[in-house]
């Protein structure tokens, strides 16, 4: 028996092995063919295919037999049931199989212990370890098999390097689509359950639909038509959060990268500069923690002085943390752009006599407009995305007010509060998580897009 | 710039009406200036109020925090009596029971049940366990007294730390002034202090606050990034290779650049509905775990990294490539053997960056189930495990005051941790960065 971890060893010693195997052939072909400069590539390269022709087969063999070695072992265990629970309905064969296999791995087991069980689980257990040792015997044998192919090839014409080329091309390539496969994934994924949940539910309701309790649908029964899944009081909920958090940012986070960048000396730069990184670099959680352990206090107490009611989860307090979150964010995107408009635009305007301040708002703000907009749009898509701050200091309550001192929800909390805990993949409660998830991707990305030309349009413009 | 204002801007001589145009001007001047002035004044405003920010961030957290590095013990004389301990199985004892009765003899003048039990809830219930433990390491100690020092309960704990107040109506505080009197007694007698609390850096997490820490959520935290770091570095050194040196520039390429840069941009809880679809559901990993975490947060911080590499690769200037060309190495040797090694210190800085970035990741990790209350330190990739900012976000979900300091000085660890990182990162920028 081996374990995946000792396999993967072995097979890195062989590919090393193979490696000096493939190295040596060809210099021994090279000497017989008349020196080392009779080979077409290098010696390495002919070492290195050897190694890459015992590899990479059998560890795509070993990547195949990861991913189906529990289905396949679970069917020939399924297989070789008694007859009597063999032909169980579906749900409860499903049951059993699991708890046979919990039992096999030592977990919990949902109900009670039978023999049959047992008998399942240790036959279980016999044909894991016979899979492993067939699996391990074959990805070396498909390893070894791989090096003597190779080794036979290696002749001082045989284009080592051109291959061994190609294959890390190939590498490359395949690594730079596993972006395009996370978006597929992601859209995917989250479009799946969101259509299981338009099923249920219509996407007008959702879209519309004023009323957001997704908890009462489960437990009278009812399926969401009700209209419990009004995703109307989330996002607006959202709005005002992301509003309040935009307008502690943009001025703030504008006017420091303005400052910075025009205003400050070195040394204040050199100060203020990293003091900002850290503030982008502190985690949300921690911002989280602030805002309900400080922030929404001390606006709660500050409103029973002036005799108003402030709910503890204010919309206020969440989006006051969230904004100061995002200045960092939005003053380096501004420097960056504000730095881009050329000298000239600037000695142009101080020639005919502007002052500082009027050079910044009469020539670099339209000059850098369009860079600045494409800054904001990606800090309120940022906002919108923000998820720790909420779920700690918002509220779960869907409220549809405009007053910023309630208590709102938004749609990160609510994907939160409905996925922790337990999921059911058949009820809208857990489904709406995604359908909320699919809003959440569709707006980020609408944001993002629309943001990032802008923002390169505007680069190309001042190159 | 001054000089040039104060010129008649028009050509016109001043005479036009009672006032002279250099008179308009100069006003009008004064009054810019003062705007000039106001501006500067906002700008610097904003600075400040960014850095008093971060200040008041920064002590509130320190200032609740730093008490959780000193945890309240109390001093105990146990007689380990041979009756009670079976000496060849030293293990099954009643332990609790011994505990029970040396703080019997500590107090013999309690007697009803009610106040037995008040005055047993000033130990917390990790005093049996490190009975136990210093029995079974030395099983020599049956038959004789032993001096321990255990940890007291939250509730006493908090006493000592002055969170507590002694003035508040007895039915408003977690302590009777029974137990306050007790309490009292054992300082008295010099058998209450305060200690550096090293549960709290050796242990998992626990329900009695007095009984947690963090090892658990740091191991977690350290296999979960372990998995990003050997996934993610590779793959994206790889993406960005290929993207800046081969790729041809197309649609296709241009479609893999909207992509990553979208994706860098993309709420990270999403990445958490694709861990939890894809790696979850349907390739049935199991939940909770350090491996599934790792892949996640690699997907999440695979753009950074590409993004961090492309820029460190764009700043190798042409003549090193014309250069390895031109002494007839292929365009593949030329990338690894001149481009790469001049590039690769700008890549591991955008890493390190990425790396801090999903060490204070939250999100995606509460959507693969990293919420679940773990008591055991994870010894692998498959364990169940906390992470630290998880941690982070259960205990401040926790209703107990002494939960509040643990909170907090987590994240002061937490903060430690990523300030070292993000200084590695600067320090290697500064001394690598090459200027051509």
């Amino acid at each position: 028996m081996m374990s995946p971890l000792a396999l993967l060893l072995a097979l890195l010693l062989l590919s090393a092995a193979g490696y000096f195997i493939g190295r040596r052939k060809a210099l021994y072909a090279a000497d017989k063919a008349g020196g080392p400069n009779m080979l077409h590539s290098r010696p390495n390269y002919y070492g290195v295919l050897t190694a890459l022709w015992c590899c990479l087969p059998a560890f795509f063999l070993f990547i195949l037999w990861l991913a189906f070695e529990q289905s396949i072992i679970t069917s020939l265990m399924v297989a070789d049931l008694p007859p009597g629970l063999r032909n169980l309905p579906q749900e409860r064969l499903s049951l059993f199989v699991n708890d046979a296999r919990n039992l096999a791995s030592g977990n919990i087991v949902s109900g009670e212990i039978t023999a049959e069980m047992r008998a399942a689980a240790a036959h279980y257990v016999n044909l894991q370890g016979i899979g492993k040792m067939i699996a391990g015997v074959t990805v070396l044998v498909v390893a070894i098999a791989g090096m003597l192919f190779v080794h036979r090839h290696i002749t001082p014409e045989l284009r080592a390097r051109n291959q061994v080329e190609r294959a890390i091309m190939a590498l490359l390539i395949f690594c730079s689509t596993i972006a395009i496969f996370t978006t597929i994934g992601i859209v995917l994924s989250v479009l799946y359950e969101a259509v299981r949940f338009f099923q249920q539910v219509p996407v007008t309701d959702f879209l519309f639909g004023l009323k957001w309790s997704p908890q009462m649908a489960i437990r009278e029964e009812q399926v969401g038509s009700s209209g419990a899944f009004g995703a109307i009081p989330v996002f607006a909920g959202t709005m005002l959060i992301s509003g309040i958090a935009m307008m502690v940012a943009v001025p703030i986070g504008l006017m420091s990268a303005i400052f910075l960048s025009e205003y400050a000396n070195k040394q204040v730069r050199a100060v203020a500069k990293p003091l900002l990184e850290i503030l982008a670099g502190v985690p949300t959680v921690v911002y989280g923690f602030f805002a309900a352990l400080v922030v929404a206090p001390v606006i709660r107490a500050g409103g029973s002085q002036l005799g108003i009611d402030v709910s503890s989860e204010s919309a206020l307090a969440a989006g006051l943390v969230m904004g100061i979150m995002i200045i960092p964010f939005v003053s380096s995107l501004s420097d960056d752009v504000i730095n881009a408009v050329p000298q000239s635009l600037r000695d142009g305007a101080y020639s005919v006599g502007a002052t500082r301040s009027e050079t910044i708002k009469h020539v670099l703000i339209p000059a850098a407009l369009p860079g600045i907009v494409g800054g904001i749009l990606l800090a309120v898509s940022r906002a919108i995305g923000e998820t720790m701050i909420v779920v700690m200091a918002a509220g779960l309550s869907a409220n549809l007010t405009a007053n910023p001192l309630q208590a709102v929800t938004t749609v990160t909390v609510q994907i939160v509060t409905l996925l922790v805990g337990d999921q059911e993949f058949d009820s809208p409660k857990t489904l709406a998580a995604f359908a909320l998830g699919l809003v959440l991707f569709v707006v980020t990305l609408f944001l993002n897009i629309i943001a990032l030309t802008v923002v390169r349009k505007y680069r190309e413009r001042y190159e | 710039m001054s000089s040039v204002a104060k010129k008649p801007s028009t050509g016109a001589s001043g005479g036009s009406g009672r006032e002279r145009a250099i008179d308009i001007v100069n006003r009008r001047l004064a009054k810019r200036y003062r705007v000039e002035k106001r501006f500067r004044f906002y700008g610097l405003c904003s600075i400040i109020a960014s850095v008093v920010f971060l200040a008041v961030l920064l002590t509130s957290i320190v200032g609740n925090g730093y008490t959780a590095f000193f945890q309240t013990y109390i001093k105990l004389d146990v007689a380990l009596d041979a009756t009670m301990l079976d000496r060849a199985d030293p293990g099954g004892s009643d332990y609790q029971g011994i505990i029970k009765k040396s703080i019997n003899k500590l107090y013999p003048e309690v007697e009803d049940r009610r106040s037995k039990r008040e005055l047993y809830a000033l130990f917390s219930s990790g005093a049996a366990f490190q009975l136990r433990n210093t029995v079974m390491e030395n099983p020599d100690l049956i038959g004789t007294t032993v001096t321990l020092w255990v940890p007291a309960d939250d509730d006493v704990d908090m006493l000592m730390k002055g969170h507590i107040k002694r003035d508040v109506p007895e039915s408003g505080r977690r302590l009777s002034d029974k137990q306050l009197g007790w309490i009292d007694r054992l300082a008295v007698e010099d058998r209450i202090e305060k200690r550096f609390n090293v549960t709290f850096f050796t242990a998992g997490d626990s329900r009695e606050p007095e009984l947690s820490g963090i090892w658990g959520a740091v191991k977690g935290s350290f296999f979960t990034l372990l998995i990003t770091l050997v996934l993610s570095f590779p793959i994206g050194l790889a993406a960005a290779v290929y993207l800046e040196e081969f790729a041809p520039k197309n649609l296709a390429t241009d479609f893999i650049e909207v992509n990553i840069n979208n994706l860098a941009a993309v709420p990270s809880i999403v990445f958490g509905l694709l861990g939890l679809a894809v790696f979850l559901n349907f390739f049935g990993m199991p939940r909770s775990t350090p491996l599934v975490g790792g892949l996640v947060l690699t997907l999440m911080t695979l753009p950074t990294i590409i993004i961090a590499s492309r820029a460190a690769l764009k700043a190798v200037p042409p003549s090193i490539r014309e250069a390895a060309l031109g002494v007839g190495s292929s365009k593949m040797q030329m990338v690894s053997s001149h481009v790469l090694p001049l590039a690769l210190p700008g890549m591991l800085t955008g890493t390190i960056i990425g790396m801090a970035q999903a060490l204070g990741e939250t999100a995606p990790l509460l959507m693969i189930g990293m919420v679940a209350f773990i008591v055991d330190v994870p010894g692998g990739f498959t364990d169940p495990a906390a992470v630290m900012p998880v941690q982070i976000y259960l205990w401040a979900d926790s209703p107990e005051r002494a939960f509040l300091e643990r909170t907090s000085a987590a994240i002061m660890v937490l903060l430690a941790f990523l300030i070292l990182m993000n200084a590695t990162a600067v320090v290697m920028r500064k001394r690598f960065e090459k200027r051509w």
